[in-house]
């Protein structure tokens, strides 16, 4: 198996053993992952919320520069991606079709 | 007082029958036997209130939980209240039938363990012959069920030495996640712990390669590594403090903040049999008792780590002080330090022969030995 890079084509998803929910008792978004927790920041949720497996992350970016017409695209091109490695790397997403 | 948060896991101990008796186990060195075991209908009702309380996962766990025929269900159970699954085996009983079973119950993670990367020692440290195989084909059966695996390695002295090995099977097994962890020295692990504990020069060595491989694996394997904490200058956050985010439900029905914690004398741990679990994290007195910092005293009370480390651990500072509201001894700030630096210098002369985990056997002395504090008092 070889390393998930995320790019601009990409389209993700949540690994199946991964649940991405809304915690009732903490009144927060969570991700729940193998003896793990993980508390996505509201940004995070944000994005977490746009990834279904059918979207690209460069539309996933077009509707966050929309939300945020203030902040430069490449900007938010730049933090999205990160982040979705970072979740990538962690197991959590996966391409797509994988 | 301090606020009091809902716990985040909660670790089901099913029994403590195993096929397995490696000698440094965490279960109590008084094994609890079937007959004393909680039902079915007690775990249902246990999982119903902990999912009520906040609890977001559930280990299941033993012993071997695949030890108890109800296991499917109770997996059905705890994921229809939307808790997450984890099953913490040693794949020595069952196989494809059940891992489908568990996986159509909503299983979300396996937990295997092996006890060397190749079959004679593996066998030698279980006690028992033909382990390593079955665990590899156990193994094999969770990743074609599609079910997450992560490779569980407890390490010592008598298996330290082949971490890169153990890394390389995990990417055989097709694991996305290896938890090297070294022993904790409570119970049978206690009473083993000439025969277990590393020398310094091996745990640099481990490190290292654990180091190397994390880099090089980046993406495709997690390592999750715990260092043996006798090596190292402050103590481990011990299960992120005391009451915090973690309760453990003994196979009889007993809550504990942590496996070791019925060690600890003077504490009455409720039982789930007569208490609701909610009543047991917010009220008891047991789970109240080290909680917070009000506890502490010195060096623990004006350590600027106190909310870090919370202390390290009530279990070891009792077994190696013989009382557990001090510092824990691991702590190079600890006036009874020099118990822990007197058993890492042991590490450098040959092991003894192991003790292994069986039922009716109580490791002799191993508390007496320990119970004494090195200041005099």
């Amino acid at each position: 198996m070889d390393r998930f890079v995320v790019s601009a084509e990409s389209v993700l998803a949540f690994a199946p053993h991964i649940v991405f929910r809304f915690d009732e008792v903490r009144q927060r978004w969570i991700i729940l992952a193998p003896e793990r927790l993980m508390l996505p920041d509201e940004q995070a949720v944000e994005i977490l919320q746009l990834v279904d497996g059918k979207t690209g992350v460069s539309t996933i970016v077009d509707s966050l520069a929309a939300r945020y017409d203030q902040a430069p695209r490449d900007l938010i091109a730049k933090d999205v991606t990160a982040m979705l490695q970072d979740l990538a790397d962690k197991g959590c997403l996966a391409g797509a079709d994988d | 007082m301090p606020t009091i948060d809902p716990p985040l896991a909660l670790l089901a101990e099913l029994t403590h029958r195993c096929p397995l008796a490696c000698p440094y186990c965490s279960n109590p060195v008084n094994l609890e036997r079937a007959a004393g075991e909680l039902s079915e209908n007690d775990w249902r009702r246990v999982l119903a209130q902990a999912a009520a309380l906040g609890v977001l996962q559930v280990h299941f766990s033993g012993g071997e939980p695949m030890a108890r025929r109800d296991l499917s269900t109770l997996i059905g159970v705890a994921n229809g209240l939307g808790l997450y699954s984890n099953l913490i085996t040693s794949g020595t009983l069952g196989g494809a039938r059940e891992i489908e079973a568990f996986a159509a119950a909503g299983l979300k993670h396996v937990q295997l363990s092996f006890q060397d990367f190749y079959a004679d020692n593996g066998d030698r440290i279980a006690g028992l012959s033909g382990a390593h195989a079955r665990k590899t084909r156990f193994a094999e059966t969770v990743r074609a069920a599609g079910l997450p695996l992560t490779l569980n390695m407890v390490v010592h002295r008598q298996n330290l030495d082949g971490v890169p090995q153990m890394i390389e099977m995990a990417l055989e097994l097709g694991a996305r996640r290896i938890e090297i962890a070294h022993v904790q020295y409570y119970a049978w692990a206690f009473a083993n712990r000439a025969a277990l504990l590393p020398t310094r020069r091996q745990l640099e060595r481990a490190t290292q390669a654990v180091e190397a491989a994390r880099a090089r694996l980046k993406g495709v394997l997690t390592i999750d590594y715990v260092v043996p904490d006798y090596h190292g200058v402050r103590p481990k956050s011990c299960m992120s403090g005391w009451g915090r985010q973690f309760l453990n439900i003994t196979p009889s029905g007993t809550a504990v903040p942590c496996h070791a914690a019925e060690t600890l004398p003077g504490l009455a741990f409720p039982s789930v049999r007569t208490s609701s679990l909610s009543d047991i994290w917010y009220s008891s007195d047991a789970f109240n008792r080290f909680r917070g910092t009000d506890w502490m005293a010195e060096p623990c009370r004006s350590c600027e780590r106190r909310e870090i480390d919370w202390g390290g651990c009530r279990c070891q500072a009792f077994l190696l002080t013989g009382d557990a509201g001090r510092t824990d001894p691991v702590c190079t700030l600890s006036p009874d330090h020099a118990v822990v630096e007197a058993a890492v210098q042991e590490a450098e002369s040959a092991p003894p022969e192991f003790i292994y985990r069986r039922y009716g056997f109580l490791p002799s002395k191993a508390g007496e030995v320990s119970a004494k504090r090195t200041d005099g008092s």
